[in-house]
């Protein structure tokens, strides 16, 4: 059995040391709690919940308001892309991981850090080009609609189809913007890179919801359409 | 959380440029500032549109002068067509509830007061804030563009309902393009309001200082706070209401247009939709919009009444439980407003139940507030006059909802003018009066001087008398069977209520002349009012705590420590008969 080594610091390390004790005392919620951001994301995903789930009951109400509902199977596509956004949910945990266990190593190293650092940004531009090729996928599923004939207005089944698809569509693309956002924190200044996680666990939330309501919208067009 | 707290300052440092300080600016203190000039601008404007309504129905053939500039079409030689009467109607609801009720109340003085009432140095997310203020002024643009273009604003009432909202240009004028921005607009503002109530919520959890548990928080920020909730789960509904509403009018969806419509000869192309599902939609969010609108102002009286009464609130655990009653039973309701819709009638005793159970609160709240002043040595100063005033006119506006609130009345009394005397006096007068005791009451703070008193108290009485002769007389004209949204009364039932009609016109035109002394007194006291000091109405909460009007960062680089509640007024044995928040003086007994 070991003590734990009395490690020296160098003047650089230490500097960071305490920079991320500051910041992440500040940020508990890689540790426990939750940040002010997270706070925030949690009401965005309520707010996000109740859209759709007014856009749920619209469609149950109009189904069963007359006998107009033409049935039609969903295209392949969608269910290559609901393992795409679910592999996309994998990656982004990757990335967590990863950048969860810097402060850790910064008692060690901060050669170290930098190489978890660089694995996790890895990892999370996977996560972007995962989110992207679903998008791409989903207008390959349209396409797939468009030619059957389904477009928007064709029948009340297809405009429901197109409606819960381009909304999530619009709010994954928002999503992708948001990685974007946190990539550009976590490669900038390198005083800054390691610390700037705030973002991220806001931003995770949010990823993780989208693809949580994709499963939820398939379920749900599965059974309807 | 002191940390969290710090983050939010350390987003943005002082302004220094005009644009940023004064425009553009991340300072929840100028947005509370900016919604509010934006709600004046908007309260003129809706009054003016109900002048419009109220001259033309006391003197129907009598030309208005200049309406024929603002609409050739909708009032040749300045005497209004039936639809442009309704066309003024449905901007003069829209623009009131949505650009004055929500923002007034919740946004204006929620956004300037609210971070400082918990300590705080700005709210969570200063830049969505400021995002928020210019969405909402965006919307109120493109609502504004409805009156000038061709067709006018659209005849369907701040309600829209499908399918007259939905088909288009067949429907009706104002259908066309007025309709179009109408829903955009609205989308928009539903964009806004969501972005703020999510900084309402954020900041509320958060970034409360030392020693401001939940429990300590004063009664205008529980209301604040229960409001974004209701906010933005209401807002979330509108929107996509909105989105579907859309599609029908310019993709040709069916979500809300059934098949068989025959308007203006053209048979329209839409089959299949539910006229009713709008209906839902937007009374699912309608209902507690109303709430929204009301909410802040109760708890905005109960934060002043006792600093004049000099007696603490009764029953504040009960206050915040009632606040939030409401919100929560504000979403079980919303059919009340469809019981002569078609829908199933056994499902109206559903709706009616839980609006009858939403009087308890209501009704224990008014009580709370009534029994506060009951023995109090009364400082009658304006803001205290717009509470005692508003006990009034909300148990007078109160009352008719009970009767409402049952279908077998509602048979008879729904679209009468019962159900616009109803809803002016909760919303268009007991809300307002909430914002001008707000008014009265934080001008001092955020502006570092007094409003004039005597002036005040000129502006209540004449308001106070004027709107119960505006909206008392409609509950009678209801009772005779007076049909709301009637531009003229031919119907021989009708004609011997027209006196009654002008003396309602009268009191409107008076009571709105009234409303100039309150503007002057605004505008002149922000220059040459006397200068306030720190806490003029020895008040206990926080912003009292900190110059008028505060500081950047709201206490000048001070971390509040909170030690009591908001409600230690008439405490003896202490050196004033009240404590502030931040005093750590221990209470003994009172």
């Amino acid at each position: 059995m070991q003590a734990e080594a009395q490690v020296t610091l160098d003047h650089e390390s230490k500097a960071l040391l305490s920079q991320a004790r500051t910041q992440f005392s500040a940020s508990p919620a890689l540790v426990s709690g939750t940040t002010t951001s997270e706070t925030g994301m949690w009401v965005v995903v309520a707010a996000i919940s109740m859209s759709f789930a007014a856009f749920t009951s619209s469609m149950i109400v109009r189904q069963g308001s007359s006998a107009d509902w033409l049935h039609f199977h969903l295209p392949r596509v969608l269910y290559v892309n609901t393992l795409i956004l679910l592999a996309s949910s994998l990656t982004l945990e990757l990335t967590r991981r990863r950048i969860i266990a810097i402060p850790a190593t910064l008692r060690h190293s901060s050669a170290d850090a930098g190489t978890l650092l660089s694995n996790g940004i890895y990892w999370l531009y996977v996560t972007g080009a995962l989110g992207l090729i679903f998008i791409l996928g989903q207008f390959l599923a349209w396409r797939n609609l468009a030619a059957q004939g389904l477009y928007l207005a064709t029948n009340p089944s297809s405009s429901f189809f197109y409606v819960f698809t381009a909304l999530h569509g619009v709010h994954l693309l928002g999503g992708i913007g948001g990685l974007a956002y946190v990539l550009r924190k976590l490669t900038g200044s390198k005083t800054d890179s390691a610390m700037h996680v705030r973002s991220f666990g806001a931003f995770s939330i949010y990823w993780h919801f989208m693809d949580i309501l994709w499963v939820y919208l398939l379920l749900l067009l599965a059974m309807r359409m | 959380m002191q940390e969290t707290s710090l983050q939010a300052v350390h987003q943005h440092a002082p302004p220094t440029s005009f644009i940023r300080k004064h425009v553009f600016s991340l300072d929840h203190k100028v947005i509370g500032k900016q919604y509010y000039g934006l709600a004046l601008v908007a309260v003129f404007v809706g009054m003016i549109l109900s002048w419009l309504m109220r001259i033309h129905l006391a003197w129907p053939t009598w030309p208005i002068p200049g309406l024929d500039k603002l609409s050739a079409v909708g009032a040749p030689a300045g005497v209004m067509t039936p639809e442009y009467y309704l066309s003024l109607m449905t901007m003069h609801g829209t623009i009131m509830v949505f650009f004055v009720l929500t923002n007034a109340p919740f946004a204006a003085f929620g956004n300037y007061f609210l971070p400082i009432q918990i300590g705080a140095e700005d709210m969570a997310f200063p830049r969505f804030n400021m995002m928020s203020f210019w969405t909402t002024f965006t919307a109120f643009l493109v609502m504004v563009a409805a009156f000038f273009v061709s067709d006018g604003p659209p005849i369907s009432g701040w309600t829209a309902y499908a399918p007259l909202s939905a088909i288009g240009k067949d429907a009706g004028p104002g259908l066309a393009m007025g309709q179009n921005l109408w829903a955009i607009s609205i989308a928009i503002f539903c964009v806004g309001s969501l972005l703020g109530a999510l900084n309402f919520i954020a900041t509320t959890l958060d970034l409360r200082t030392k020693g401001m548990s939940l429990s300590r928080m004063p009664y205008s920020t529980w209301a604040w706070f229960v409001t974004a909730v209701i906010s933005l789960l209401a807002f979330a509904v509108l929107l996509p209401a909105c989105i579907l509403l859309i599609l029908d009018r310019t993709a040709g969806t069916s979500f809300f247009i059934a098949s068989g419509l025959v308007l203006s000869d053209h048979l329209q192309p839409h089959s299949g939709g539910s006229t009713l599902l709008w209906q839902h939609l937007f009374w699912f969010f309608g209902h507690p919009e109303v709430y929204i609108a009301i909410l802040p102002s109760i708890g905005i009286v109960a934060t002043i009444l006792p600093v004049f009464a000099r007696k603490p609130l009764l029953g504040p655990r009960a206050t915040i439980g009632c606040m939030i009653a409401i919100g929560f039973l504000s979403y079980m309701v919303w059919g009340h407003h469809m019981f002569v819709s078609g829908m199933n009638p056994f499902s109206a005793n559903l709706f009616s139940v839980p609006t009858l159970f939403i009087t308890i609160p209501a009704t224990i709240l008014t009580l709370l507030l009534s029994a506060t002043v009951y023995g109090a040595k009364m400082r009658f100063h304006t803001p205290a006059l717009f509470c005692l005033g508003f006990i009034s006119v909300f148990i007078s506006g109160g009352v008719s909802g009970f009767f409402l609130a049952q279908p077998s009345l509602d048979v008879y009394l729904h679209a009468t003018y019962f159900v616009v005397a109803h809803f002016h006096f909760v919303m268009a007068v007991a809300s307002i009066f909430g914002v001008f005791a707000a008014t009265y009451f934080w001008f001092p703070k955020m502006f570092g001087r007094m409003m004039n008193d005597t002036l005040g108290k000129w502006h209540f009485w004449l308001t106070f008398i004027g709107v119960y002769c505006i909206f008392m007389p409609m509950h009678y004209l209801g009772l005779a069977g007076n049909v709301r949204r009637y531009s003229a009364f031919v119907d021989d039932y009708l004609i011997p209520l027209i006196p009654v009609h002008k003396f309602i016109t009268i009191a409107a035109l008076a009571t709105g002349a009234a409303q100039f002394i309150f503007l002057f007194n605004l505008i002149w006291s922000r220059f040459k009012g006397p200068i306030a000091p720190e806490n003029p109405w020895e008040a206990t909460s926080l912003e009292w705590s900190t110059t008028s009007p505060p500081p950047f960062d709201n206490f000048g680089g001070r971390h509040m420590v909170v030690y009591q509640g908001p409600n230690e007024f008439g405490v003896e044995g202490s050196a004033n008969d009240y404590v502030m928040q931040t005093s750590p003086e221990k209470i003994v007994s009172r």
